[in-house]
């Protein structure tokens, strides 16, 4: 997904002048073509995230419109003061780039897990926090906040991933994507997750348990009136995300329930504890029950329970 | 070209006196401390906003800009803004009041705030994303950043230094504020950092060392060194804490201490224009 989005990033800056692409030494083999194309517009700060995150403030300051790239720990924490400080409270339009969230990096080790990004910029009233599930999205949604102008983050799988044929690349701020139809219960997901979920889906219907699969690649400050709709219409709801339960889609999704009074019940399937190990993605996935046979086991229980019942 | 080089030293010292018993007054007003920290600086303001940048906090593409990297320092800014007029009497004594701009801190929105400043050592880094652009678009505006000495502490502060030297920013100049107290004792007790403008100058920038009280020397310093520069300059301007006010001088509590009506008019009978 990283390669076509800096492709989908350098049709843009053929475009739009103002985007530059800044690094803090990462991307090899990923950025050069966009270093190649446009010399002047990209910048390898060194292995220096927090003045990466303050360079980029400047320049946007002076009416660029910067890219910072790095892997998603690095890129969404170890600058996060900064991004608070400079772009977020200035609104400028800075573009955070985090490649590899959740277990992405998995042999790599706890410090290059990135479970907590999508939480901390949600926690951001002035950042626009995207994981979209594929590239065809993440193209789309590049370009529908082309001229959102303040800071946006990005969360982008680092491997390669086949496009879900049916999201054909649909992406709008707020809105949830339904990708499969279902009347027992809807998986919400968001980031390259999905791919999972659709599969857990799949799995479920030859238990004969009719699974939705919607997909919330934006994941927004406040509830909105289009993910409410769509919660409502089912009576439960599994939430899954490769990232803590705390801030996230989970959260995004509680929210949009309590506050609007939803009769929706919600399980929230993500990483609940802090402290990760190496290991493969799947590994880790399943270590944290986000595999496709946990995650199908949530609703199969549910739907256990309410036989019972 | 704006006011420069139509202040004579006579109507500088002059200017900054009444920076400094403005600071004095509105401290003492708003109840608010950071006077040491603000009268440190009062000169080296004084003589940047009149004598060297060129048409600072308007609306210029092309002005110079200014960074309060050391936004505690904030009331002697708001004090150079009011004596030029980028402020009126009635917006400078809302200083640290409810539904201000003015607060202890620059806040953005504040004309004349380039960026928000207050949390040490951020400055110098959208300072050289500012220098950055602005030599990108061919604009011969400068960015000058006022550091204190406790903010080279900062891990950030050097990953800027290392930028601007490595992109040979010649449009970025910073100002180091060496007062040599910070906020729980003396610089050098706390986190001994040896020969600032020796570690500038290690960097790769252009490093001169200045009287920070001296209007005279500050201003020939800011000339000469800023004639033909080919990489980032640092001026290290030595300065005392509390400077001016004779019971502040040096004393680390007026780094925080407000002033009582006493202590104020004490202060200000030490400063008669």
């Amino acid at each position: 997904m990283r390669s076509a989005f800096v492709d989908a990033l350098c049709e843009q800056a053929a475009r739009d002048e103002r985007i530059f692409l800044i690094t803090a030494d990462l991307g090899w083999s990923v950025l050069e073509r966009f270093a190649t194309a446009y010399p002047a517009r990209f910048l390898n700060v060194g292995v220096a995230e927090q003045n990466m995150l303050g360079v980029a403030a400047g320049l946007a300051r002076e009416g660029y419109t910067p890219f910072v790239y790095s892997i998603a720990t690095f890129a969404s924490m170890r600058g996060y003061e900064q991004l608070r400080d400079g772009a977020a409270l200035h609104q400028l339009p800075v573009r955070v780039v985090g490649i590899g969230g959740g277990f992405s990096y998995g042999h790599a080790g706890p410090t290059h897990h990135a479970l907590e990004d999508l939480a901390i910029m949600r926690s951001q009233a002035g950042v626009t926090t995207l994981a979209p599930a594929d590239s065809a999205q993440a193209r789309r949604a590049l370009s529908v906040v082309a001229d959102v102008p303040g800071p946006v983050y990005f969360r982008i799988e680092k491997e390669q991933l086949p496009d879900i044929p049916t999201l054909a690349g649909r992406f709008a701020l707020d809105s949830p994507e339904l990708v499969r139809a279902g009347k027992d219960v809807l998986y919400l997901a968001t980031g390259s997750i999905s791919h999972t979920v659709l599969k857990v889906a799949d799995q479920l219907q030859r238990q004969g348990i009719s699974a939705a699969v919607a997909i919330q690649a934006h994941l927004s400050f406040r509830s909105s009136q289009a993910l409410c709709r769509l919660l409502s219409a089912y009576p439960r709801v599994i939430s899954v995300e490769e990232g803590t339960t705390a801030g996230g889609l989970g959260s995004l999704a509680a929210e949009s329930i309590a506050e609007n009074g939803l009769a929706t019940q919600l399980s929230i399937q993500g990483i609940r504890g802090f402290f990760s190990h190496g290991g493969s993605n799947e590994f880790l996935r399943s270590r944290h029950g986000l595999d496709p046979t946990s995650l199908a086991k949530v609703a199969a229980q549910w739907s256990h329970r309410k036989e019972a019942a | 070209m704006g006011l420069q080089n139509t202040v004579l030293p006579d109507d500088l010292r002059s200017l900054s006196t009444r920076m400094r018993r403005r600071i004095i007054e509105q401290s003492l007003e708003s109840n608010v401390g950071h006077i040491g920290s603000a009268l440190s600086i009062t000169d080296i303001l004084a003589v940047l906003w009149t004598e060297v940048m060129r048409n600072p906090g308007g609306d210029d593409p092309d002005r110079d800009r200014f960074i309060l990297a050391k936004g505690h320092a904030a009331l002697a800014l708001y004090s150079i803004l009011r004596e030029r007029g980028q402020l009126s009497e009635e917006q400078f004594h809302t200083y640290c009041k409810d539904n201000t701009l003015l607060n202890a801190h620059p806040e953005y929105g504040l004309p004349s705030v380039e960026v928000a400043t207050g949390s040490l050592g951020q400055g110098l880094s959208v300072g050289c994303g500012i220098a950055y652009g602005l030599r990108q678009r061919g604009s011969p505006g400068r960015v000058f950043v006022l550091v204190s000495d406790a903010e080279c502490n900062e891990g950030q502060l050097w990953e800027a230094v290392m930028f601007a030297a490595h992109q040979r920013l010649k449009n970025l100049i910073a100002i180091v504020d060496l007062n040599g107290m910070q906020a729980m004792g003396s610089t050098e007790s706390i986190l001994h950092l040896g020969s600032l403008s020796n570690r500038f100058a290690a960097f790769g920038w252009k490093s001169i060392e200045v009287e920070g009280h001296e209007h005279t020397a500050l201003r020939n310093a800011f000339h000469a060194g800023l004639a033909d520069s080919d990489r980032p300059t640092v001026f290290v301007a030595r300065t005392a804490l509390g400077k001016g006010v004779s019971f502040m001088e040096n004393r680390l509590e007026w780094h925080y201490r407000n002033l009582t009506p006493a202590l104020a008019q004490t202060a200000l009978q030490e400063m008669e224009v």
